[in-house]
């Protein structure tokens, strides 16, 4: 299988701009700027079916074509290396294997929506992404792929690497354009979308970082060739963060649609030591847990919700049967509590309150009444807040306790959990 | 214009108005916490939400904007869950410590739980510790955060109306607190108005916390005599309880919303100035050192004035009239002294110093009716002239209100006043060193017990409400001039400060479309003569 976004992965040096030139490196953007409209570069991102591969999955090309050209403000290209997820380790490999590919892509974007600024918005913890980021990004400089009048055409482009200060919820791309403006990451109420008013109060596209690296071999090989490599409506590969419970974790570049099943194990090579899987996050923690029954779905935006979860950002969590749900519940609850930004009172003050409900269940001090609560409680953050945040809080937490009901009962008064 | 209905009932709006604003309008209360119609929308407590036809989720009413054919429910069952659901989060790390809370009985987490609590309760754990209870935040304020449920009231109404910024919530979760930045102080010149915007008790006034359960205060509506702004206020005072306090009556004044005048806010300097309404009054007339009657003192006035009239030397009066007065006190002090009494020379501009001003609410005039001094005095006697002639012998009679003269002038200018004239009149509803000098004393009533208006920097004429009756014998000083009037034999025959604006009306062409009933809580600008 044709690798695209990882074909660099692994080899010597990937990162310098003199192995990303031997292979075509920005010949795309050269395409793009000198042979392309704007529009038709959007038309082409818009017929690949590339979709946002941060975890929302809305269409890019639909998203680009937002930015009203009309209005007289600078617009902007924000990338969002936020990579917080938990589960989720594919955007590092970019940053730290492939910088030139995903500055090929910003060169890309902003040519089609008009943009000569763009941020990088990396995850602070990432120190050796944001170095080799910014070393790319120098090199661009000095090679003339970025600055004034690049590549010898007439337009001009500034990249800005930007760390951020460890806090989950700047991956929320508003919390983000907030924290960019140095300002704390509070989310912002929308409307109005950052497409109108974004960065700066001006026209913004955000973008994960995936998803703009994926932008110039669409370029160069065409938007049908990109489409037919995944599933229906979610065109191309897409890089799949295998851990937990398996015998070869990491990142596995597959087209859209792959099965969970194949991923796990024909790629990941299983669970170890012949243990049986009890249960898988398909998309990051935000998503919905899914039983062992359910592990032939394909893994696409839109079978996945189908069947209740999603696709997410990509980042599987295998858990094998020597897991303890409640235990695992508990993870996650204690890290939405963490990282609730406390700024809308449901989820400020809901998502603590979960977790410690769930903690009082795990240590068995839990009575019944505290179980029968606990889905009321976790239901009633998800909608009524600011930012999707909320929504995670509910639909992770809450698929814990009700697929796997049994064993938060086992550990009520004083009785032992089964494993 | 979008056309919608909310709770069956149609109403009409501006675009771009949201569906809280609507409401509103329409009177239909929807509960609110961080929302404030004079700041940003912050949309953080979702308890203003509604349900909108045709759209899935909730919205919140604060941030959402109408749209023509709108279907507005604030009460379905779905919303009263919602409500139901945000005061429990609310309440999860809440102390509800109301016994020992100075915001109980005026609390909005008392109020909504009360309409749409859960009353079951589901909290059992161990609520997040927060640091600062019972904590000086500046001069004025003490700050609760346990209490605080983060609606960023106070932090927005520093950053946009103030832009002081004092306040800001920070570290993150359940873990987030308001505070003031590290090294600031909340010390502004609108510092209180934080407290009135709070809508729990986590932000008290050091001034009222205390003193008094709100459920015992009565309110009155009143204008701030503090300066030429006339903030619109409403005077809290205590009605049943006259043992409390040493007897003071009057607890806090709060701001009262006019959209012309002060908004919802009022200064610091108004808002604590209210202690002179209770403490060091003159309470009965006084003669040198007796106690006298009304009658007694009108005699000894009136004495004086017939001695005067009868020499054809009523132009050896001197009236040093005040600003602080209201237009009805001013006009019967005209019609007296410039009308029945020919030729007193009457004027109200005392050389005072200018007070501190901004560009906000707080005027270098610190005097509440300047503007109505100088529509219905006219004057053209000036006071130093007024006072110079008492030093050198050429007014007999000398009739100060409410002025002290010992600040403007000096002791020894007063000394020599109170030895050359005949009459010294010093009529006031306060002590001030002015008072031991004056031959005779008249307890004069304030603002507070008066009904009448004031005219304020903008020529708007507001109104005052009386909130209770004169202390001791004080009388209002347009009372006592009629008195005069009537001992001396012109009865000026006013029932009622109702019945003097009426005559300043037909009288003085500005206020000349103006009555009680037109000028309501909002006021009227002078017309233009």
């Amino acid at each position: 299988m044709e690798k695209i976004v990882s074909r660099n992965f692994g080899q010597k040096d990937s990162h310098r701009l003199e192995n990303y030139l031997k292979d075509n490196g920005y010949e795309a953007a050269r395409k793009a700027l000198t042979q392309m409209t704007p529009a038709q570069v959007i038309d082409e991102v818009k017929k690949s079916n590339l979709r946002g591969l941060g975890g929302a999955g809305f269409p890019t090309g639909t998203k680009w074509s937002f930015i009203p050209q009309a209005n007289p403000k600078p617009k902007y290209l924000v990338i969002n290396a936020d990579e917080g997820e938990p589960g989720t380790f594919k955007d590092k490999y970019i940053l730290e294997q492939d910088p030139h590919a995903l500055l090929e892509g910003i060169v890309i974007t902003c040519y089609a929506i008009g943009s000569h600024k763009a941020y990088i918005y990396i995850r602070g913890e990432y120190i050796k992404s944001l170095e080799t980021m910014q070393t790319a990004v120098d090199e661009a400089y000095r090679g003339k792929y970025l600055g004034k009048a690049i590549m010898g055409t007439g337009f001009d482009i500034d990249v800005v690497v930007h760390p951020g200060a460890g806090a989950y919820i700047c991956g929320e791309e508003t919390a983000l354009l907030e924290s960019l403006e140095g300002k704390k990451g509070f989310p912002r109420l929308k409307p109005p979308f950052p497409a109108v008013v974004g960065l700066f109060g001006c026209p913004t596209v955000i973008n994960n970082v995936e998803t703009i690296a994926c932008v110039p071999p669409i370029i160069n090989k065409g938007a049908e060739w990109y489409a037919k490599l995944g599933s229906e409506k979610n065109g191309g590969n897409r890089l799949f963060c295998v851990s937990g419970h398996v015998v070869k974790p990491g990142v596995y570049e597959l087209p859209n649609g792959t099965t969970l099943r194949e991923i796990i194990y024909n790629h990941a090579g299983g669970i170890p030591n012949g243990r049986k899987l009890k249960a898988v996050v398909p998309g990051g923690i935000s998503a919905p847990i899914l039983t062992p029954d359910q592990i032939d779905v394909k893994m696409d935006f839109d079978s996945l919700k189908a069947i209740g979860s999603m696709a997410g950002s990509g980042g599987i969590i295998v858990m094998d049967d020597t897991t303890d749900m409640v235990w695992a519940a508990m993870i996650v609850a204690r890290f939405f509590a963490f990282e609730s930004c406390g700024q809308c009172s449901p989820c400020r003050e809901g998502s603590g309150w979960v977790y410690r409900n769930i903690k009082r269940l795990y240590q068995g001090h839990a009575r019944p009444h505290d179980l029968n609560n606990l889905p009321g409680i976790v239901n009633n953050i998800g909608g009524n807040t600011i930012c999707a945040f909320g929504d995670a809080v509910t639909m992770s937490v809450g698929s814990y306790v009700s697929k796997f009901r049994s064993e938060f009962e086992a550990k009520i008064s004083g009785r032992v959990c089964q494993i | 214009m979008p056309n919608l209905i909310i709770d069956g009932k149609q109403i009409e709006v501006p675009a771009g108005t949201t569906i809280i604003q609507a409401a509103d309008k329409l009177g239909i209360d929807i509960p609110r916490y961080c929302y404030h119609p004079a700041l940003p929308v912050s949309g953080n407590c979702r308890i203003c939400m509604v349900e909108v036809e045709k759209q899935p989720k909730l919205q919140i009413a604060c941030y959402t904007p109408v749209a023509d054919g709108m279907v507005v429910k604030t009460n379905s069952p779905k919303v009263v869950e919602a409500h139901k659901t945000v005061l429990e989060f609310l309440l999860v790390n809440h102390p509800v410590d109301c016994p020992v809370c100075d915001q109980a009985g005026e609390c909005k987490l008392q109020d909504y739980y009360m309409e749409h609590g859960r009353y079951d309760s589901r909290l059992s754990d161990v609520k997040v510790r927060k640091e600062k209870k019972a904590f000086s935040i500046g001069p004025t304020v003490m700050l609760d955060q346990e209490r605080c449920i983060l609606c960023t009231r106070c932090v927005r109404f520093t950053d946009n109306i103030t832009k002081t910024s004092e306040f800001g919530v920070f570290s993150r979760g359940d873990h987030s607190q308001l505070d003031v930045y590290p090294g600031k102080q909340l010390d502004n010149n609108y510092s209180g108005n934080v407290v009135d915007i709070c809508p729990v008790g986590a932000l008290t006034d050091k001034d009222f916390r205390f003193k008094c359960r709100v459920w015992y205060l009565a309110q009155t509506k009143s204008v701030c005599p503090g300066c030429s702004m006339g903030c619109n206020i409403t005077l809290e005072w205590d009605k049943s309880r006259p043992h409390q306090h040493k007897k003071a009556r009057v607890m806090r004044l709060r701001p009262r919303h006019n959209p012309d005048v002060n908004d919802y806010w009022m200064c610091d300097q108004g808002r604590y100035n209210y202690h002179f309404i209770d403490d060091n009054r003159i309470q009965h007339p006084q003669l040198k050192d007796d106690l006298i009657s009304w009658d007694q003192a009108i005699d000894t006035i009136v004495i004086v004035l017939k001695s005067l009239h009868n020499s054809n030397n009523t132009n050896r009066t001197g009236v040093l009239a005040s600003a602080q007065l209201t237009n009805e006190d001013l006009f019967v002090i005209r019609k007296f002294f410039k009308g029945t009494l020919k030729g007193a020379q009457v004027d109200f501009r005392v050389p005072e110093k200018l007070g501190d001003s901004d560009h906000f609410l707080i005027k270098a005039d610190k005097n509440p009716n300047t503007a109505g001094a100088f529509s219905i005095l006219q004057p053209d006697a000036e006071v130093d002239k007024i006072v110079q002639k008492a030093r050198a012998g050429e007014i007999d009679l000398l009739y100060v209100f409410g002025h002290d003269l010992v600040k403007l002038f000096g002791k020894d200018v007063v000394g020599q006043i109170a030895k050359k004239v005949k009459l010294f009149v010093y009529q006031g509803s306060n002590v001030n060193d002015t008072c031991s000098y004056a031959h005779l004393n008249l307890p004069s009533s304030v603002y507070a017990e008066k009904e009448g208006t004031f005219t304020n920097c903008q020529k708007r004429v507001q109104r005052i409400w009386p909130a209770f009756l004169p202390l001791g014998e004080a009388k209002d000083d347009w009372e006592i001039i009629s008195l005069l009037s009537t001992k001396l034999g012109t009865s000026l025959a006013y029932q009622n400060s109702q019945a003097i604006f009426k005559d300043i009306a037909a009288t003085l062409a500005p206020f000349s479309e103006m009555s009680y009933e037109k000028l309501s809580d909002k006021g009227m600008i002078l017309k233009a003569s």
